[in-house]
C-alpha cells in the first residue's frame, strides 16, 4: 500500500435524491455557491432506492468518498421512501470498518432541496477529512 | 435483465455541450469537452453551441436524428431539473423515443460552483459526461403515462388568496372545495382597517367578494374544517376533510345571535386579538360568511341556556355533534394557508407582554378599525387615553440575522406602518408620529408616492436607526433610546405608546400540511415554488400549487395576482384533462420472484400487492409512483425500476472515476 498523500484531490461521489438533495446541489449552484471541486452527483428518484452495494461498488472502484444524501425525516417526496435508507445506511456505515474499509469513506447525510448551503459545507468538510485518511488504498492497489 | 437494447440497432449516441452564454463556456473549456465526449464508447458525433436550448440549438439536434446520424441524445447543459421536459420533448419531436436521452448537469454542479476554478469544473464536467453517456447505452424507450385529471380542486385557506383562486376556478365551471379551519372566510385581510396605498377600506372590498363566494354555486364552502389527508397523485388526489363540529345545526341557524346574547360565558375574541371580547356561542365579526354561529366546546360551560327553544327558536343547537369526515376526489390542489404574525414577546429588549403601552401592528389595526373594539378611536391601553406621541419600530421579526431568526424582509410592514402612522395623524392632526426604520420598503405601485406623502404632508418623522434601548416611566410612558445613522446621533425620545411592526411568519402549522401534501419549504419556512422565477405557483409536486403568503410574504396586490395565477394553472392541467407522467415505475421480473413478500410491507402507496397462486409480487403501474425502495430491498435482484434499473445506475458507477486519475493515482 502506497503512503498516504495528503496533497492529493479526492474524488467523491454522491447519491443523491432527485427532490432534496439533488434540488439542493441545485440551488447551490443557482446561488453561486463555491465549493472545492471534488463531487460528482448521481441522481436517483428517492432515498429509498439507495443501496450499500452502490456505496461499495463505488469504493472498489476506487472512489475516495461517497456522499449518500436524501431529504430530512418527513420530508420525503414519496413519504418515506427516506426512512427505509435512514435504516439500512447507518448500519452498512458501522459495517465497513469490518470489510477493511474506513467508515469516514462513507458520508451519510440529509440535505433537503433549500440548503444548498448546508451541502456546500458539508462537501468542504468531506474534503478536508478525505483528505486527512489519505486517497483510497482499493484505488492504487490497481 | 438483459443488457441490450433496440437489438436491431446499433447505438449512435450525439453530445451536445452547451456554453449557456458564458455561464458554462465562462469556466469550462467546452472545445475541450466536446472533443473529449467523442472519445466515449457509441458516440457518433460531438458539438456545441452558445444556446442548446434556443430554437437553433434544437433544430440541431433534431437534424442530426432525421440525418439519421444519431438516436440517442446527451445534453451537457443546466440541470435536468430545468431543461430535461424541454430536450426530451425535442428528441420526440424528430422522431426518437424522449427517453433515449440524458442530461448532463454541468452548469448548476460544474461551472457554478467552480467559478475559479476552470480545471475543477471540467472535471467534473467530464466526469458527468461519462456518465451520461454510461446511463444512456444503457437506457430503454419507454412510454409515457396518461393520467386522467379529475376536474375538480381543492383550495386550503379562505383568505383572500382562497377566494380569489375559487372564484376564477368556479367561473370557469371547475368544482371546488374550499376548505377554511376558522368559522369565517375573509383571512387576515378582514382584520385590516385601510389598505395602502390607496386607503380604500379592507370590508369595503373584501366583504362583496366573500358573498361572491358564499354565493357562488361551483365553491363548496366547508368552514370550521381541516383537510384530515391527502393519497394519491395528480388529477387524482383522494382527500379527507374533517368538519369540526360547530355544535349548531348550520343548516338550521338562521344567524339570528339569540344563543350569544343569552350565552353567559364572556371570552377574548381571537379575531380581534383579544382587545374585544365575544361569547362561547359566537361568529367572529358581524360581516362574517357564512353568517352561522359556532359554540367554542373548549370556553363553553354547558349550562344548555342557548338550547332552550326560548333562546333557538329554530331548535340549532346541537352540544352532542361529533367531528364530520368527508371524502373527495380532486384532481389539482391549491395551498393558500397565508401567515402567522411574528410574536415578539422573545425580544425582551421591546418589552412586547411586560409593558402594556407596546403592542403589535395587528393590534393597531384593530385599534383604528371603524368596525373593531374601539370603533376606530385608539388609545394607549394604560390610561385609555390616545397617545400624543406614538412611534413604531420596523423590522421586528424580520431582517434579524441572528441564528433562528427570520433573515428575509417581510415585504409589508413599511408600508402598513406608515398607513397606520398616516391613519393616526388623520385622526390626531396635533400628535407626534415617529417610525423607527432599517430601510423603507416602498417597492409597489403608488408605494413610494404614499411614503412621500406620508412625511410631507403629514409630518410623520422617519428615524432611520433601529431602537436600542427601551425603558417604561412609571405613568407607562416609554423612553426610548436609538441611534440616527443619517445624522449619526444618539437620540432619546419618549413615547406614550410604541407599535412593534412584526413581520410575517409561516403558519406554526405549516410542517404538517408539507408532509400531508409532500410539498418543500424553502429555508425561511414558507412553501418552496418548483422555480423561484419561472414557475412561481407550482410546487414540486404535480398538481400541487401555492398561493398568498403560505409561499412567501406579500401584500394583498401581490397575494391576489399569485392566487390568479395559481387557479389558471391549477385550471390548464384541468381543461387538459390529462396529464403525462414519467414511466419511472417498478415491474417484477417474475422468473426471479421468490414470493418473500419483503417488498409489500415497504411501499408507501401500496401499490404490491401479492398473487397467491403464482407465488409473486404484483406491482399496480398507476399506483406506483417510482420511489423504487422495493427495488433496493428485493433480496432476489426480481424488481427493475423503469430508467434506473440496476444495469443503468452501476454503468454509471462504473465509468464515474475516470481511468486516467486510476492509473496516476495508482503510479506514485
Amino acid at each position: 500500500m502506497a503512503k498516504v498523500k495528503e496533497d492529493y484531490d479526492p474524488y467523491i461521489l454522491g447519491i443523491c435524491c432527485n427532490w432534496c438533495t439533488y434540488a439542493g446541489a441545485d440551488q447551490a449552484g443557482t446561488s453561486r455557491m463555491q465549493r472545492p471541486a471534488n463531487l460528482r452527483i448521481l441522481r436517483v428518484m428517492c432515498g429509498g432506492r439507495m443501496e450499500p452495494i452502490m456505496v461499495l461498488q463505488a469504493l472498489k472502484n476506487g472512489a475516495d468518498g461517497v456522499l449518500v444524501s436524501h431529504c430530512h425525516a418527513g420530508d420525503c417526496h414519496y413519504v418515506e421512501g427516506n426512512l427505509k435508507t435512514f435504516r439500512k445506511m447507518p448500519l452498512f456505515i458501522k459495517m465497513l470498518g469490518q470489510f477493511g474499509i474506513n467508515p469516514k469513506r462513507v458520508k451519510y447525510t440529509q440535505v433537503s432541496a433549500s440548503e444548498g448551503a448546508e451541502l456546500t459545507e458539508i462537501v468542504k468538510e468531506f474534503v478536508k477529512e478525505l483528505k486527512e485518511i489519505g486517497p483510497n488504498p482499493l484505488k492504487m492497489e490497481e | 435483465m438483459s443488457n441490450t437494447i433496440n437489438t436491431d440497432e446499433e447505438i449512435k449516441i450525439g453530445i451536445y455541450v452547451c456554453h449557456c452564454g458564458i455561464n458554462i463556456a465562462g469556466v469550462i473549456d467546452t472545445t475541450t469537452l466536446t472533443e473529449y465526449a467523442k472519445t466515449l464508447p457509441n458516440v457518433s458525433l460531438s458539438k456545441e453551441y452558445t444556446f442548446m436550448c434556443s430554437s437553433i440549438g434544437q433544430e440541431m439536434i433534431k437534424e442530426d436524428i432525421n440525418k439519421g446520424l444519431i438516436n440517442r441524445v446527451v445534453v451537457a447543459a443546466c440541470s435536468p431539473r430545468m431543461h430535461e421536459p424541454t430536450f426530451r420533448t425535442v428528441v420526440r419531436e424528430a422522431g426518437l423515443n424522449e427517453f433515449l436521452f440524458e442530461q448532463a448537469n454541468i452548469r448548476e454542479h460544474a461551472s457554478w460552483v467552480n467559478l475559479n476554478d476552470s480545471e475543477g469544473a471540467l472535471k467534473i464536467a467530464k466526469d458527468h459526461v461519462r456518465m451520461a453517456v454510461a446511463k444512456l447505452n444503457e437506457l430503454k424507450p419507454l412510454e409515457v403515462e396518461l393520467v386522467k385529471v379529475e376536474p375538480t380542486c381543492l383550495i386550503i385557506g379562505a383568505g383572500i388568496a382562497g377566494m380569489y383562486a375559487s372564484l376564477d376556478l368556479a367561473q370557469e365551471g371547475y368544482d371546488v372545495y374550499l376548505v377554511e379551519k376558522e368559522p369565517t372566510i375573509g383571512g387576515h385581510m378582514a382584520q385590516l382597517d385601510k389598505t395602502f396605498p390607496t386607503m380604500d377600506c379592507s370590508a369595503c372590498i373584501l366583504t362583496p367578494k366573500m358573498v361572491d363566494v358564499e354565493r357562488e354555486e361551483k365553491i363548496h364552502l366547508m368552514t370550521y374544517s381541516e383537510v384530515d389527508n391527502v393519497d394519491g397523485y395528480v388529477g387524482n388526489f383522494d382527500v379527507t376533510i374533517k368538519k369540526k363540529p360547530h355544535y349548531i345545526d348550520q343548516e338550521a341557524c338562521t344567524g339570528c345571535g339569540a344563543c350569544a346574547i343569552e350565552c353567559p360565558v364572556i371570552c377574548g375574541n381571537e379575531f380581534e386579538l383579544s382587545i374585544g371580547t365575544r361569547k362561547a356561542a359566537y361568529i367572529p365579526f358581524p360581516q362574517a360568511i357564512p353568517g352561522k354561529y359556532t359554540i367554542d366546546m373548549i370556553k363553553c360551560i354547558k349550562c344548555g341556556i342557548c338550547a332552550s327553544p326560548d333562546v333557538c327558536e329554530p331548535d340549532a343547537i346541537r352540544l352532542d355533534q361529533k367531528p364530520e369526515y368527508i371524502d373527495v376526489k380532486v384532481g389539482t390542489i391549491i395551498v393558500a394557508t397565508g401567515w402567522d404574525l411574528y410574536d415578539p414577546t422573545e425580544l425582551k429588549q421591546y418589552g412586547y407582554g411586560k409593558y402594556p403601552n407596546v403592542i403589535t401592528g395587528l393590534e393597531m389595526e384593530r385599534l383604528l378599525s371603524s368596525y373593531g373594539p374601539l370603533e376606530g378611536k385608539p388609545v394607549r391601553p394604560s390610561d385609555l387615553k390616545p397617545p400624543h406621541v406614538l412611534g413604531f419600530l420596523q423590522c421586528v421579526g424580520s431582517r434579524d440575522f441572528r441564528p433562528g431568526k427570520n433573515k428575509y424582509c417581510s415585504r409589508v410592514c413599511c408600508m402598513y406602518a406608515t398607513k397606520q402612522a398616516r391613519q393616526y395623524k388623520e385622526k390626531h392632526p396635533e400628535a407626534s408620529v415617529y417610525i423607527f426604520y432599517t430601510d423603507i420598503r416602498a417597492f409597489g405601485k403608488g408605494y413610494e408616492e404614499f411614503y412621500e406623502s406620508a412625511g410631507e404632508n403629514f409630518n410623520i418623522k422617519f428615524i432611520r436607526g433601529r431602537i436600542g434601548e427601551l425603558y417604561e416611566n412609571k405613568d407607562h410612558s416609554l423612553i426610548v433610546r436609538a441611534e440616527d445613522t443619517f445624522l449619526q446621533k444618539q437620540i432619546e425620545i419618549k413615547l406614550d405608546m410604541l407599535v412593534l411592526s412584526c413581520g410575517l411568519e409561516p403558519r406554526h402549522d405549516s410542517d404538517q400540511l408539507a408532509s400531508l401534501l409532500t410539498i418543500q419549504k424553502s429555508s425561511d419556512g414558507f412553501f418552496m415554488e418548483a422555480h423561484p422565477k419561472l414557475r412561481p405557483v407550482d410546487t414540486l409536486t404535480s398538481g400541487i400549487f401555492i398561493a398568498g403568503v403560505a409561499q412567501g410574504p406579500k401584500d394583498i396586490p401581490d397575494t391576489v395576482a399569485q392566487a390568479k395565477g395559481a387557479a389558471s394553472s391549477a385550471a390548464t392541467l384541468m381543461a387538459k384533462g390529462e396529464f403525462e407522467i414519467e414511466p419511472y415505475y417498478s415491474i417484477v421480473l417474475e422468473e426471479k420472484c421468490s414470493g418473500c413478500k419483503s417488498c409489500q410491507s415497504l411501499c408507501p402507496f401500496n401499490a404490491i400487492s401479492f398473487d397467491v397462486f403464482k407465488n409473486i409480487a404484483v406491482i399496480n403501474k398507476a399506483l406506483c409512483k417510482g420511489c423504487g425502495t422495493c427495488v433496493a430491498a428485493c433480496p432476489s435482484d426480481a424488481i427493475v425500476q423503469n430508467h434506473f434499473s440496476d444495469d443503468q445506475i452501476f454503468a454509471m458507477i462504473n465509468t464515474a472515476i475516470p481511468p486516467l486519475a486510476k492509473t496516476e493515482n495508482g503510479g506514485k
